[in-house]
């Protein structure tokens, strides 16, 4: 009796077994940056992110089984590569997501074309992954340098101010928004005084301070992000700088950034995102679950491209039923819209850029703001069309005329 | 006063015969490896293999503790990927190109060093490699935080196609066991001889005629030399050259897998690559544990473990190893 | 405002301001190397860790007991101090027969150590340290804006670093502490406790050390990293100033800090390199170093 249950029992395990064989294994790599400068912006924020838009695909009504992976690549290119190419050659994982740092993410492209894999880079932001540098494997979402110099250096430069001054991080991100913003500066009739550019994660910026003082440029505008940008104002305070008259340019500001900063010190700065927590109910209620897991913290537009990047390739696969191939998977990604909670609708593009509406924000003021992450007013909002550099206009070999 | 602890070097009679069997050993272990192993892998252990036997040289046969050795590693690594991606240099000229400009940085580094004794020779090692960082960082040529990126590996000698992994590790495997001859017949040759004297007693190696600085500087440069081709080869095994590669570290790291594995000795340093490479990948996932694991590791083996792996089996066995 | 060869006295000055802020940090720390080499004949590369945890202690205290900096101040050098003399009974005692290359790998070990643990609790990028309210805001000099605290540490700096050269160079401690040096079975002759001593200097040059991880920390971010990149010039800086002499290493640290501080204004790009620069030439002209005696 009990020999019969028992095999009944196994039979019935084998048979479940059977089916879930069935079921396609894809594996995703989030590679980000989870202890330095831009853990806040990206980091463990992307991996909850990751994981709210598997559950949200539910995976097995599609026929998938998907595991999520994570790694810290520590701003650091060839550890970036590496990982990479470990992930892909060793640990079958079959799509990276995220990277915050160009530098990694322009390593992390060449290894993923190498081996024809999937990478959605959705923290990144030198406008060369979707210029010189694209690539048949990857896909840019969320925003890129050109949308930022378009966006926030534009609005400064049409609002009176025409000399600026850079402090840029020096390394690809920096170096590809001074030249994006440049080019919009010098298009809209302003003056770029100088230049000066510091490592990556700097912490004492009083040499770089004093010299974009001395230029008496109206506008020092910020080439870099994260903790850098942090340091700069914050610095830029001690050394009254902004009393003497000149303004600082966010030119790369997230809502964590703000919220290390504090309203009292951030106010006033303007600045460009794709995505904002409480402009949508969708938005709220997305927050609402990842701060579960962040409590007292908010979502930067980064997280949420993760989210929609994962759930467009998850599509995608899902439809292709396949995952192995990246140039088949990123085809099919370009040929359908995208379509989720948090962006809406919108496209990719043949050069790999996601299309969507980018937004001007101020922040608030301490008196104006209301409740915890109150933080951003709404400027403008520049249409999808508009947001993004035109597709003739990046290089890129992928684009045929 | 000797530079390096006495008891800790090598003291057994070498017969030769131990040599020539460790050496098969690690020959036939190295070439099945790659069936089983992850062949990226094994190619950065034996880049770093040949990177520590370099070291090995001037720490363990001459007695002076070069704390700025990531210099010619990273150097060389820079100007091979440079040349490959910039100048369209096919990967042999590349290699000696980098290898090359490591033996001028060690012809330059070593005729300063060389003038201080002891802990000042490792303080101005230091120095030198962290300036050399810091012009790395702002440089246009190395790329500063990006590196060198996409770096081709190309065709060797026209002919062998080294994108696929086996091709370019078999390349890889016969540089280095090459290198690694080269280094045990500079150790066992009458130059190799003056070296040990030096150590032991530089005084009374001068009294005997010898010119002792010219020595030492031609084992720096030897020693920088090898680091380099080490270098320029790791440039083309992960098709990047980047900060890592010179920065203090990378230094750090060198003298704890030459530590490990065993000061003095052929085939240390070789062991102590491959456990701290392992280490390292294995690690990978806990983050910064491997700096603790490191430094514990390192006050471990000055403190109680000073033979290393290698020299401890060697010192257990009454052989040279 | 005025301009001086080109450039904005505001900036000149304001340069020269950070160089001597830098060259303070220098000769704090050069000094304390300068002590632990003098009677251990060990090279501390921990010291850049123990700078760092000074600082960390003070964010510490700060941000989970509330105690200011001015306690801090106070505070810090005492507990790094005690967990040096830790280290010197538990580790450094134990290879002092051998030759110094031991120690600096040994306390290059231990520095790996502790900068990996503290990024392990703290990330890699840098916690912010305000500024005590009494030292905040600055005066406008007119030919250049002096924040207060700047202003503090380089006065601070000088106080501690003559305070530690008048009790080392002209107090009875002192001179056994410098025979000791010379002869240490001599001096135990006389009934000093030599081994004590020697720990208890271990002891204050770590003090030294995490004083000016204390003083940093408002200006630098607190972070794992910011000793390990500091050692290295300091390193130098002692190379040039030659290790025979505490007032060598204050007056070389202060000298350099300001050197630095004009080359980022005359000639930015070789900023971060000139003091190797500077030892470079030393070292070819003067191998002692400039206030060293002969090794």
């Amino acid at each position: 009796m009990r020999v019969a249950t028992g095999l009944a029992f196994a039979a019935a395990m084998l048979m479940t077994t059977a089916v879930r064989a069935e079921d396609l294994a894809v594996k995703i790599g989030v590679l980000s940056d989870m202890s330095g400068l831009y853990a806040d912006l990206g980091g463990p924020g992307s991996v909850t992110a990751a994981k709210l838009a598997v559950e949200d695909f539910n995976p097995a009504a599609h026929g998938l089984k998907v595991e999520i992976v994570s790694a810290d690549m520590q701003n650091k290119p060839d550890v970036g590569a590496n990982v990479a190419r470990q992930w892909f050659d060793v640990d079958h994982v079959d799509m990276i997501i995220d990277v915050p740092n160009s530098g990694v993410a322009l390593a992390v492209n060449e290894v993923a074309r190498e081996k024809n894999k999937v990478f959605i880079v959705s923290g990144a932001a030198s406008s060369d992954l979707t210029g010189a540098k694209c690539s048949p494997d990857t896909i840019h979402w969320t925003y890129d340098t050109w949308m930022l110099a378009n966006g926030t250096g534009k609005a400064l430069v049409k609002s009176g101010g025409d000399t600026w001054f850079f402090l840029t991080a020096d390394y690809a991100f920096g170096h590809a928004l001074e030249r994006d913003t440049t080019a919009v500066i010098l298009a809209n009739g302003g003056k770029v005084l100088g230049s000066v550019s510091h490592p990556l994660n700097t912490s004492d910026f009083s040499s770089f301070l004093l010299q974009a003082q001395a230029s008496k440029a109206k506008v020092i505008g910020l080439a870099n992000a994260g903790g850098d940008t942090i340091n700069s104002i914050k610095q830029g305070a001690e050394f009254g700088i902004t009393s003497g008259g000149q303004q600082f340019a966010g030119l790369l500001v997230f809502i964590s950034d703000v919220g290390s900063l504090g309203l009292k010190t951030a106010q006033g700065l303007v600045l460009t995102e794709t995505w904002y927590w409480d402009m949508t109910d969708a938005n709220r209620a997305f927050t609402k679950r990842w701060q579960a897991s962040h409590a007292g913290k908010f979502p930067t537009m980064v997280h949420a491209g993760v989210y929609s990047g994962v759930l467009h390739y998850l599509k995608a696969v899902a439809a292709l039923k396949a995952a192995s191939d990246g140039k088949a998977v990123v085809a099919k990604m370009k040929e359908m819209p995208t379509d989720d909670p948090l962006f809406g609708k919108g496209s990719v593009r043949a050069d790999g850029r996601t299309i969507h509406p980018a937004y001007l924000f101020e922040v608030k003021k301490p008196e104006e703001s209301k409740y915890p992450g109150d933080d951003y007013k709404l400027r403008a909002t520049i249409a999808a069309d508009e947001a993004f550099r035109p597709l003739k206009a990046g290089g890129c070999p992928l684009v045929t005329n | 006063m000797a530079a390096i602890d006495a008891t800790a070097l090598p003291t057994a009679r070498d017969t030769g015969r131990s040599t020539a069997i460790a050496a098969i050993v690690m020959v036939v272990f190295l070439v099945l490896a790659p069936f089983v192993l992850y062949p990226v892998f094994l190619m950065k252990a034996l880049c770093f293999a040949l990177f520590a036997c370099a070291f090995n040289l001037l720490i363990g046969y001459v007695g002076l503790v070069s704390f700025g050795h990531a210099l010619y590693f990273g150097w060389a690594s820079y100007l091979a990927a440079y040349a490959a991606k910039s100048w369209g240099m096919p990967i042999e000229v590349s290699i000696i190109i980098g290898t090359a400009t490591a033996a001028a940085l060690g012809v330059i580094a070593g005729s300063l060093a060389i003038r201080r004794q002891g802990i000042y020779f490792a303080m101005i090692t230091l120095a030198l490699a962290q300036m050399m960082y810091l012009v790395a960082l702002r440089s246009k040529l190395t790329g500063g935080e990006d590196g060198i990126q996409a770096v081709p590996r190309g065709r060797l000698f026209g002919t062998f196609d080294l994108s696929h992994e086996m091709t370019m590790y078999a390349f890889v495997l016969v540089v280095v066991l090459a290198a690694f001859f080269l280094v045990y017949r500079i150790i066992n040759s009458p130059f190799g001889e003056v070296l040990r004297a030096i150590r032991e007693n530089e005084q009374r190696t001068i009294s005997l005629g010898y010119r002792t600085e010219r020595y030492k500087l031609i084992a720096f440069v030897l020693s920088a030399t090898l680091a380099g081709l080490a270098g320029a080869i790791k440039a083309f095994v992960f098709q990047l050259a980047s900060l890592t590669d010179v920065h203090w570290t990378m230094s750090g790291e060198v003298v704890l897998m030459t530590l490990v594995g065993g000061l003095g000795t052929i085939f240390g340093p070789i062991v102590g690559a491959f456990i701290v490479v392992a280490l390292e990948n294995y690690l990978a996932p806990f983050g910064q544990w491997v700096l603790v694991i490191q430094g514990c590791i390192f006050v471990a083996c000055i403190l109680l473990f000073r033979r290393g792996v290698v020299g401890e089996l060697a010192h257990r066995l009454h052989v040279r190893l | 405002m005025f301009t001086i060869l080109g450039h904005p006295s505001q900036q000149l000055f304001g340069q020269l301001l950070l160089g001597l802020i830098n060259g303070s940090f220098y000769a704090l720390l050069s000094l304390g190397l300068a002590v632990i080499f003098g009677m251990l004949n060990i090279i501390n590369f921990t010291h850049g860790a123990q700078y760092m945890m000074g600082a960390f202690v003070a964010y510490i205290l700060l941000n989970y007991l509330g105690i200011n900096y001015w306690l801090a101040l106070i505070i810090a050098p005492i507990v790094i101090g005690a967990i040096g003399v830790v280290i010197e009974r538990l580790f450094l005692a134990r290879i002092r027969q051998l030759d110094h290359l031991y120690g600096l790998i040994l306390t290059f070990g231990l520095a790996l150590i502790i900068e990996g643990l503290f990024r392990n609790y703290y990330g890699s990028s840098g916690q912010p340290y305000a500024v005590p309210d009494s030292l905040q805001g600055g005066h406008n000099l007119g030919f250049m804006f002096l924040p207060n605290y700047r202003a503090w540490v380089i006065a601070f700096s000088l106080v501690v670093c003559f305070a530690t050269w008048f009790a080392i160079e002209r107090t009875r401690l002192g001179s056994y502490l410098r025979a000791a040096t010379e002869n240490p079975t001599l001096v135990r002759a006389f009934g000093i406790n030599v081994p004590r001593m020697v720990t208890l200097t271990y002891g204050f040059g770590v003090g030294l050390a995490a004083l000016a991880g204390v003083m940093a920390a408002p200006i630098y971010n607190v972070s794992p990293q910011m000793g390990s990149d500091l050692i290295i010039v300091v390193f130098a800086v002692v190379v040039i100033g030659g290790m025979g002499s505490i007032m060598g290493a204050i007056l070389t640290g202060f000298a350099l800090g300001i050197v630095e501080g004009l080359t980022k204004v005359f000639f930015p790009e070789a900023s971060n390199t000139v003091i190797f620069a500077i030892m470079i030439v030393v070292l070819l002209l003067r191998p002692a170093g400039l206030f060293g005696r002969s090794v």
